[in-house]
């Protein structure tokens, strides 16, 4: 409510450049009009890094628990790991609502397949190009879904590890690392995996993730200590309870200052 | 970002919900604005949305009241046709589905809470972007930054009803009391199987806490451990 | 069929003068002429079985199956024209979908039946369409337990405990009624489907028979699957065998 009297009637303030100020040509626009439809979002709701490496039996994964809201820590107790089928771990970071939506498309497409009643299943291949097909979809409609994700599974006695992002790129090797994890983890992960893909046990594997997640936390400001591992292996897809990363801090209680300083 | 339009009215607000071994606790305070002038102070932010299911509206006053309204109306259908109500979860799904499909255009924090036969009480946030997250308390709106702490330090599983709406005051007239958004009275419903209760606090009776007395209170001599108010110094 | 030739059977947009719509009636007839399928449920979960005709011994093995599934937890059986049935459960799909999409969980079967009982009634107000010639058996375990819809071609829709369309529905219907089909569980409940299914069929009219059966259950892990090939084998070597000492 306008509350001068002179005023009404007239062009409100925000729209009309009352004292000519600007030349019409400049006149900024803020009017209620001119943002206009604005579809590439930004994140809001955000999860961080995913990691996944092959072993042995099958893949590993690794996502923690936390959803961000910009700096804060908002959710704390969410799961970034989603199984599709029976052969299939999918892991998101980017936003939530976006993963949410992903992994109900995912669970219509596999009732599809289920109700179609050729006994025929998806596997991580099909699963890692339809995901492909769809987020490059959506990024040539200017309105991407803003998740980097990692596909992993086991079928057929075949191990499969892949990535795909908001922009409708793929890529697969035998570690793999989405966000802040693709510059911090990805080296790690590379340097104790490559090579022994086939001769890693679960449990060198899962050092190998504990590891690079406790790394990943030292240094990733959007990350949190507790997490969950997926393994997709013949025998199936498991994943874990959370579990809390051990952390050593002890070292730091001698520190003092920040150079000649002794007390 | 800025989400809302220009001149459009804000529900920057404080929003609650605490779920319960029976029942929801929900709450508000009551300020909306329009920048900094306060367009409504007795504003009732927790909306009816079916018997046993109300929601908390934070953001564009505009757009959570036609969100709401929807699902409403969907809720009245779903029941019809359904031949019994609704389970919250079926509620907070169509708030979801609304906030996500129309990401772009909305500007809606909202908090869904109620009472079902099937799992009995629950609470969902649904933030700004159209995610869906199940918890057993909530906080939401510009004021809740504020007591994020206050509430992990405090909550506990198992409390009962008392416990849980003095928890819920508590933290609204903190966030009320830091946030130049959110402000005025405290709205409170109790959702449990047997009904909706109002609960209302007014403006000059919030709960309070550390306000600074000392330091706005007039010149007194010094007592043994009290601070003492100093002038702010000015750099010549 | 005193009724062919008055001119009022040849739309289903038009009643006779005492107020009956005949192409539905011989829409029923179409049921009729099929192979019998049946439902049953029981304490913990819900079995369909089919009677399937087998006209062609050029026929592939298990081939034109008459009992699809809808959804996860929900499964459907016709008789009646096969394509009419193919149609109805792909309806029923979308159905169910839709449900998932709008409420985002899983649909009870009351939802479906309900939406398929619409849309199937549609098809007896134009001229420009024929009723649907086939009687569906919906089963399903949802959040309220197991439950047993059949949908007429009228449209109309009732629950049961045990249901029986097709051909041999009559005999069926007396022989599920013996049974004490909220005591019985799924495994049961299997044998004694095959065991019915098996007595309806008509020997001396129809030859050959494939017996078709599903279930939901906890044994299924709440999923509309067919029944284990070891217990279906089990079901259809009691019912053969019971068949004997019948006769």
């Amino acid at each position: 409510m306008d509350h001068f009297p002179t005023n009404w009637g007239r062009p409100r303030n925000d729209a009309f450049d009352a004292y000519g100020t600007y030349p019409i040509a400049q006149r900024p626009k803020n009017d209620a009009f001119s943002a206009g439809v604005q579809h590439t979002q930004q994140p809001i709701v955000t999860g961080t890094s995913v990691l996944a490496i092959k072993y042995k039996d099958g893949i590993m994964m690794a996502a923690d628990n936390l959803a961000s809201y910009g700096s804060l820590a908002r959710f704390k107790d969410i799961q970034r790991l989603h199984a599709v089928g029976d052969n299939t771990v999918i892991g998101a970071g980017g936003d939530m609502s976006d993963f949410q939506y992903i992994q109900t498309i995912l669970d219509e497409l596999m009732i599809d397949e289920f109700t179609s009643g050729d006994h025929q299943t998806l596997g991580p291949a099909e699963i890692h190009e339809y995901l492909s097909q769809i987020m490059y979809a959506r990024r040539s409609k200017m309105n991407p879904l803003w998740n980097s994700l990692l596909v992993g599974g086991f079928k057929d006695g075949q191990r499969f590890l892949a990535y795909v992002d908001l922009l409708g790129t793929t890529y697969s090797a035998s570690t793999l690392a989405t966000g802040y994890g693709s510059y911090i983890a990805q080296p790690l992960l590379r340097k104790a995996v490559e090579g022994y893909e086939d001769v890693l046990t679960e449990e060198e594997a899962l050092k190998i993730i504990e590891n690079s997640m406790r790394v990943l936390y030292y240094r990733d400001a959007r990350s949190l200590n507790k997490y969950q591992v997926a393994t997709i292996t013949e025998k199936g897809v498991t994943i874990s309870e959370s579990r809390q990363l051990e952390t050593s801090w002890s070292f730091a209680e001698g520190i003092r200052g920040y150079g000649a300083q002794t007390q | 970002m800025n989400r809302l339009k220009t001149g459009e009215v804000n529900l920057g607000t404080s929003i609650m919900a605490v779920q319960f071994e029976g029942g929801v606790v929900i709450g508000a305070d009551s300020r909306t604005t329009t920048g900094s002038y306060i367009a409504n102070r007795v504003t009732d932010k927790l909306t009816h949305v079916h018997d046993r299911i109300y929601c908390c509206r934070s953001g564009s006053a505009a757009d959570t009241q036609a969100v709401a309204d929807i699902v409403h109306y969907y809720l009245q259908m779903y029941t019809q046709t359904a031949g019994q109500p609704p389970a919250v979860h079926t509620a907070a799904a169509l708030f979801q589905k609304l906030c996500y499909e129309n990401k772009d255009g909305l500007s809606a924090g909202i908090i869904v809470a109620g009472w079902d036969k099937d799992v009995g009480a629950s609470v969902y946030n649904i933030p700004l972007g159209g995610g869906m997250f199940r918890q057993p308390w909530a906080i939401g709106g510009s004021g809740s930054t504020y007591v994020y702490g206050y509430c992990d330090a405090t909550y506990k599983d198992g409390w009962g009803r008392d416990e849980t709406v003095e928890f819920v005051r508590n933290t609204l007239s903190l966030a009320m009391s830091r946030d130049g958004s959110s402000g005025g009275v405290i709205r409170m419903c109790v959702i449990t199987e047997g009904g909706v209760e109002r609960l209302f606090v007014p403006g000059d009776q919030l709960p309070k806490f550390w306000e600074g007395r000392e330091v706005l209170g007039a010149a007194t001599k010094k007592v043994a451990g009290e601070t003492e108010v100093v002038p702010m110094a000015v750099e010549v | 069929m005193t009724s062919i030739g008055t001119g009022y059977d040849l739309s289903a947009s038009t009643y006779s003068p005492d107020g009956r719509i005949f192409q539905v009636e011989y829409a029923n007839k179409a049921v009729e002429n099929s192979g019998t399928a049946i439902g049953l449920r029981v304490k913990d979960g819900i079995v369909l079985a089919v009677e399937k005709l087998v006209h062609s011994k050029l026929l592939v093995p298990n081939a034109n199956r008459r009992i699809q599934t809808i959804d996860r937890h929900i499964g459907l059986a016709t008789a009646g024209l096969l394509a009419d049935g193919r149609h109805l459960s792909n309806r029923a799909r979308d159905e169910a979908s839709n449900y998932r999409e709008t409420y985002n969980s899983p649909p009870p079967l009351k939802a479906v039946a309900d939406r398929l009982g619409l849309y199937v009634q549609a098809y007896t107000l134009y001229s420009s369409v024929r009723p649907f010639g086939i009687s569906t058996i919906l089963g399903a375990v949802d959040n309220s337990g197991p439950s047993l819809y059949v949908v007429e071609p009228s449209g109309v829709f009732f629950g049961y405990n045990g249901a029986a369309v097709g051909k041999g529905r009559q005999l069926a219907k007396t022989e599920l009624e013996k049974l004490k089909l909220s005591e019985l569980s799924t495994r049961e409940a299997v044998i004694e489907a095959a065991r019915i299914i098996y007595l309806v069929h008509d020997d001396a009219k129809e030859k050959d028979f494939e017996l078709e059966m599903s279930w939901i259950g906890d044994d299924s892990g709440g999923l509309h699957v067919p029944v284990p090939k070891d217990l279906f084998d089990e079901a259809e070597a009691k019912a053969k065998a019971a068949l004997e000492n019948f006769e």
